[in-house]
């Protein structure tokens, strides 16, 4: 026997020489980091304890970023093409090369005709700036990734009260009861739900997870709805049927913050049929009870009436509310006419809707915070409704999902739960009504910038984005007909419309940390063709490709000209209050990177390379008078550009005086002054004025001083949305401008003013008895779209991706553990292995998105796990929907918004021994990697132990 | 064989909550990260970006389904690393004395100069909480970030585990299970925290809580709203009589 012995230990060694602190960008939570820097390495990465969106703690993405920020993916040189588009054969070009390319190319598309440049950036955080650029450029050809990504939820939230969720606001996790999670597949936000599930539990809060998964958020839930996914929307109206029914609605919050008391014409065929009825000085009208009169609604001390027909000016028109109940309390909301659709039981749907009657109304908080609401009336307490919600893509990447987003936020507004305590908070710059949003722009002139901003807020059919003949202006049909409020631009359809040159042919495509030869686009195998297709005389169809990413993605190998981007710690970046911000609702925060590490290639910062480029082409604002470049890098933009006078894209120590807060000149220390503080700057809110912000006086007045506003903009929550009901009219044969007679039905249908739930579109055209199953994807909490497979440590948690198939299925198809399966829809075909999994939606299978990777890419072996067992389910999903036999090309979008409808995939499954050579199919073909293939073996840290 | 102490101090470990852990790994790289670059050889990780990539950790959080007959299926993430048994098969089985468990805070390491690699110890831990550096050849296993939270040169408040401070969904508790006033004890006293397989004899230092009982799984359901009407016009009433009251 060895006797007890304890050697000496250091139990307090030197962790490291320096804390740099900035900003992770290992996915789009934009927490904190501390980079502890030894020998001139990254030594060890923390979440940063002062810092608003993660206080302290870190996700697995943020702790690997030390095996990011090393990849062996990294490009390492600005490169072109010298094989053929696909292959992956580059040339290692200079900088000024590059730039010279850039320039010949884009150059003369500027002074003939700027729409033939396409700028599509991805997952870009800097869409104030990229969008900036290109409107100086004078394309109307801009948008980030949010087409294929989350605008459902958006503009949904946006159009009904201001704003959604995530950047635009958060469930009170310190004072909700009830929390309701919909479809958020354990990525947005990351960290702050998982901060908040935690606080939750620890408070003795009810968590219900609606998802047909029952992973992640959804496995620590106290309750799981497995609901059949697209029928959200149902389930929620249901939800509404039984509330309405019960009473159970506050009619107060109602009449002072909303428009459901607002008088609605119901003039049948009429022009202005359900359009709200207004006087002379275009002030939207209520029935007043005391008086029998109408009035504008912000007349203080009316009682508006919600219920009753009523003639103004002669007009018969009723309060919107009356409609709206109407309209849910009909039997089809019943919750045993919905129970089978949404897959779940009539009396569970009962009880949801108990519990959250119950927690709303007899769970009431108050808390003793006077407060001043905009019309000057006081109030002595703050009046909270603890149920708080949250969703994300699950919900709204349907083809029905811009109204379900729209149903659910209508369910907080019901019951009174929204910017009060224990409900739903906006954090500042939100809320803002539709109408503080600007509106698209389209204006093309030679030579010269866009008339405005790209992306907007139609307001009605006069800002579609349509050419004198009603045909599409944009490359990627945003702003038409086929889906006239596509915020966020339509991506996912960019290249396809660009290879068939409609509406019209391009000349570059430039694009910015978008996977979109891989899992970024629907139709993978056909994408790659479209980039590499050539015409009768030799030429790419989509003539030039300019293309910058940090790392060896799969899309590099379909790009002429590649501009290596730098890792997230070798860069200046700015996380903006003129973009998408890292707010909390009780306060106002923005933040930067800055180079914690310099680069030790020879790569560039995107948006440097792009600020650069402006100045080369003397684009407006990146120019001095005497055409000398006006910046240095991104850096000096960050500081010094003004997008208004006084606000620019860093909020904190503006002016001479270095405390300007929002508003101040430029500040030439200012970025000095944000790394002192942590790499953050933030403003916390007064108690008065964290609540009832739309409504809040003393909170308008905080916004105006602090340049979110120029004027104090209070309004009501649009629960009837009139602009709906506009291009609904419109379909209906008013006004000049009219859908072609293909959309007039669809139009009709999807642009209700109050929510409704129809079918998702893929399953009303293919035979569902040949296709019964459900097909979705979930990003893991543990990797981030593509990135986290280049890295040696997230790719030993998800290596391989397989086929999740519901207990049900499994036994009725007679897998057994082993097997694989092969997974049809009307457009392809899949053969991969499979899981059995019971926590799941009997007639649902799934996957991790994004794990399939093509051989070649990302600097790993041609055998990696991820190109021979991993797959992608994009294969089967088409960005256009199966034929109607009209001659038409219908997008696979929402018909509202034109978000990719990638969760109405239907397919059919068939069991299959595992192949021989357990290879999953498709099997794309390999890219040549441009950075070879990463070391066989590491020992990171090896010198400090 | 080497001894074990006959008692120790303190009795330093964890509290892993069942009920809130969501799965997302961050405390399995969070530990990789900091132990790979501090006590003892690093945590290699062979064929990094080839075929079969295999590396040590010393945490790792393992997924289950749990479904009884009826009911719906139930999904468990359950993080996993060396509980600091009081009677620590490993140390026991050690035939060189690497194997230790420390007296005053009841830390069980490896002394990697003195461990030969046998792998005895990986055999005898019922947890499967010992990985063998492929690399560096040597037993790695938690430390408890044993270079952390006694570390003078970090803040007082970052003194724990790496895996606790980074937790985001807050399921990791650190504390001193020998003093009954302590966090972690109060959690456990509160929550009903278990020890993992105490049939085995091994008295676990670290502690996990259970997850709470599910509505949908082995839970009551309200009953449903009462209804004021079932017509419009029923409803229209309670709206007026409700508006008198505003």
């Amino acid at each position: 026997m060895t006797k007890h012995h304890q050697p000496k230990l250091d139990t307090s060694p030197v962790v490291s020489d320096e804390i740099r602190r900035t900003t992770c960008y290992m996915c789009a939570c934009r927490c904190g980091i501390n980079v502890h820097m030894k020998d001139g390495k990254v030594k060890y990465i923390e979440g940063n304890k002062d810092h608003p969106v993660n206080k302290g703690v870190l996700c697995a993405k943020g702790s690997a970023g030390i095996m990011q920020h090393y990849s062996p993916s990294r490009l390492r040189n600005p490169m072109k093409r010298v094989g053929e588009r696909g292959e992956g054969k580059f040339e290692d070009i200079s900088w000024e090369e590059a730039f010279e390319i850039a320039t010949g190319l884009l150059d003369p598309i500027r002074k003939n005709d700027p729409k033939k440049l396409a700028f599509f950036t991805g997952r870009d955080q800097s869409q104030s700036m990229t969008g900036w650029w290109a409107q100086n450029f004078g394309t109307l050809n801009y948008a980030a990734h949010g087409g294929f990504c989350s605008v459902n939820m958006a503009a949904g939230g946006i159009y009904t009260m201001g704003g959604a969720f995530w950047e635009f606001g958060a469930p009170d996790w310190d004072r909700a009861k009830l929390f309701m999670i919909f479809g958020v597949a354990e990525d947005h936000d990351s960290n702050p739900i998982k901060m908040g599930l935690g606080k939750l539990k620890a408070n003795g809060a009810k968590i219900i997870g609606v998802n047909p998964i029952r992973s992640g958020y959804n496995a620590i839930a106290d309750e799981w709805v497995g609901i059949t996914p697209g029928t959200d929307g149902l389930f929620i109206l249901s939800l509404i049927h039984e509330l309405l029914k019960a009473g159970k609605v506050d009619l107060d919050y109602l009449i002072r913050y909303t428009n459901m008391p607002f008088l609605v014409n119901q003039v049948e065929g009429s022009a202005e049929y359900g359009l709200m009825v207004r006087d002379a000085d275009d002030n939207q009208l209520v029935w007043d009870r005391a008086t029998g009169k109408a009035v504008p609604y912000e007349t203080k001390g009316a009682k508006p009436a919600m219920s009753g027909m009523v003639e103004v000016n002669g007009v018969q028109c009723r309060p919107a509310f009356e409609i709206l109940a109407e309209k849910y309390l009909t039997d089809e909301y019943t919750p045993d006419a919905v129970a089978e659709r949404v897959g779940i039981s009539a009396d569970r749907i009962r009880s949801i809707a108990a519990e959250i009657a119950r927690v709303a109304f007899e769970e009431e908080i108050t808390l003793d915070i006077p407060w001043t609401d905009w019309k000057g009336e006081k109030h002595e307490k703050m009046i909270g409704r603890p149920v708080a919600m949250h969703a994300m893509r699950g919900i709204s990447a349907h083809s029905n999902g811009f109204q379900t987003a729209r149903a659910l936020h209508i369910l907080q507004i019901l019951i009174g739960s929204v910017e009060v305590p224990g409900g739903f908070r906006f954090k500042p710059p939100y809320p803002k009504s539709v109408e503080a949003h600007p509106k698209p722009h389209h204006t093309v002139t030679p030579g010269a910038p866009l008339n405005g901003p790209h992306l907007g807020y139609p307001r009605g059919p006069e800002d579609l984005c349509l050419d004198e003949d009603g045909k599409a202006k944009r490359i990627d049909k945003a702003f038409t007909w086929e889906n006239p409020l596509s915020a966020h631009g339509l991506m996912h359809m960019v290249i396809s419309n660009a290879h068939a040159g409609d509406p019209y042919k391009i000349d570059t495509l430039f694009m910015y940390m978008a996977n979109m030869s891989w899992n970024s686009s629907m139709n993978t195998t056909k994408v790659m063709d479209m980039l590499k297709d050539k015409d009768e005389d030799g030429n790419y169809v989509i003539p030039n490709i300019i293309y910058s990413d940090a790392y060896s993605s799969e899309m590099v190998a379909f790009a002429d000209l590649i501009l290596p981007d730098t890792t997230y710690l070798e860069r200046h970046d700015c996380i903006s209050l003129l973009d998408r911000p890292i707010c909390e609702a009780d306060g106002l925060a923005d933040s930067i990177r800055w180079p914690v590490v310099e680069p030790d290639r020879d790569v560039r910062g995107f948006q440097s390379v792009l600020i650069e480029l402006g100045a080369r082409l003397g684009l407006p604002g990146m120019v001095n008078e005497d055409g000398s470049a006006k910046f240095k890098d991104y850096a000096d933009y960050m500081v010094n550009h003004e997008r208004r006078p006084g606000v620019g894209p860093l909020a904190g120590w503006r002016g001479k005086d270095q405390d300007g807060k929002g508003r101040g000149e430029p500040n030439p220390e200012q970025i000095d002054r944000y790394i002192e503080n942590g790499g953050f700057w933030v403003d916390h809110i007064e108690p008065s004025n964290a609540f009832y912000k739309p409504w809040n006086k003393g909170y308008q007045e905080w916004a105006v001083e602090r340049g979110i506003f120029d004027k104090e903009s209070p309004y009501v929550f649009t629960v009837y949305q009139e602009i709906l009901q506009k291009f609904r009219l419109a379909a209906e044969g008013h006004g000049d401008i009219q859908p072609p007679e293909r959309l007039r039905e669809q139009v009709k249908m999807a642009m209700d003013p109050l929510p409704i739930w129809y079918e998702p579109f893929e399953q009303t055209l293919v035979d569902n008895e040949e296709y019964p199953v459900h097909a979705l994807t979930q990003r893991p909490m543990a990797m981030y779209h593509s990135w986290g497979t280049q890295n040696a440590w997230l790719r030993q948690i998800h290596g391989t991706n397989p086929m999740f198939i519901s207990g049900e299925l499994w036994a009725e198809h007679g897998f057994n553990e082993g097997d694989w399966a092969v997974v049809t829809s009307t457009h392809g075909t899949i053969t991969v292995p499979a899981v059995r999994m019971d926590a799941l939606n009997g007639k649902t299978i799934w996957t991790w998105n994004a794990i399939g990777k093509r051989k070649g890419a990302w600097a790993l072996s041609k055998d990696a796990p991820e190109t021979k067992k991993g797959f992608l389910l994009n294969h089967l999903i088409h960005e256009l929907l199966p034929a109607r036999g009209d001659g038409q090309r219908w997008n696979n979008s929402d018909p509202v918004t034109g978000q990719a409808a990638w969760f109405d995939l239907r397919v059919n499954i068939k069991r299959v021994d595992a192949p021989a050579d357990l290879q999953s199919s498709p099997d794309t073909a390999p890219q040549i990697s441009p950075v070879g293939q990463g070391p066989k073996d590491i020992a990171y840290g090896k010198e400090w132990t | 064989m080497t001894q074990l102490p006959a008692t120790t101090d303190k009795k330093l470990g964890l509290v892993i909550d069942l009920d809130t852990c969501v799965g997302c790994h961050a405390c399995v790289i969070s530990c990789k990260e900091w132990n790979t670059g501090s006590y003892g050889a690093p945590l290699s990780d062979v064929d990094a970006y080839g075929a079969n990539p295999v590396g040590t950790f010393l945490n790792r959080v393992h997924s289950f389904e749990a479904k009884q007959e009826g009911c719906p299926s139930q999904t468990i993430h359950f993080p996993k690393s060396c509980l600091h048994c009081d009677d620590a098969p490993c140390v026991t089985v050690c035939p060189t004395g690497a194997s230790y468990k420390r007296s005053e805070d009841g830390i069980v390491l490896v002394n990697e100069d003195q461990c030969m690699g046998c792998g005895l110890c990986a055999w005898a831990c019922p947890y499967g909480a010992r990985e063998l550096d492929a690399m560096a050849g040597v037993m790695k296993k938690c430390t408890l970030c044993v270079d952390r939270i006694y570390n003078e040169n970090i803040p007082e408040e970052d003194r724990v585990p790496s895996c606790v401070r980074t937790c985001p969904a807050g399921a990791r508790h650190f504390g001193d299970f020998a003093d009954p006033e302590s966090n972690v004890s109060k959690l456990v006293a509160e929550r009903g925290g278990m020890d993992l397989m105490p049939e085995l004899g091994t008295s676990p230092v670290n502690k996990y809580l259970p997850p709470r009982p599910k509505a949908d799984v082995n839970g009551t359901q309200p009953p449903a709203l009462e209804a004021q009407s079932t017509e419009i016009t029923g409803f229209l009433g309670w709206l007026d009589r409700t508006l008198e009251k505003i």
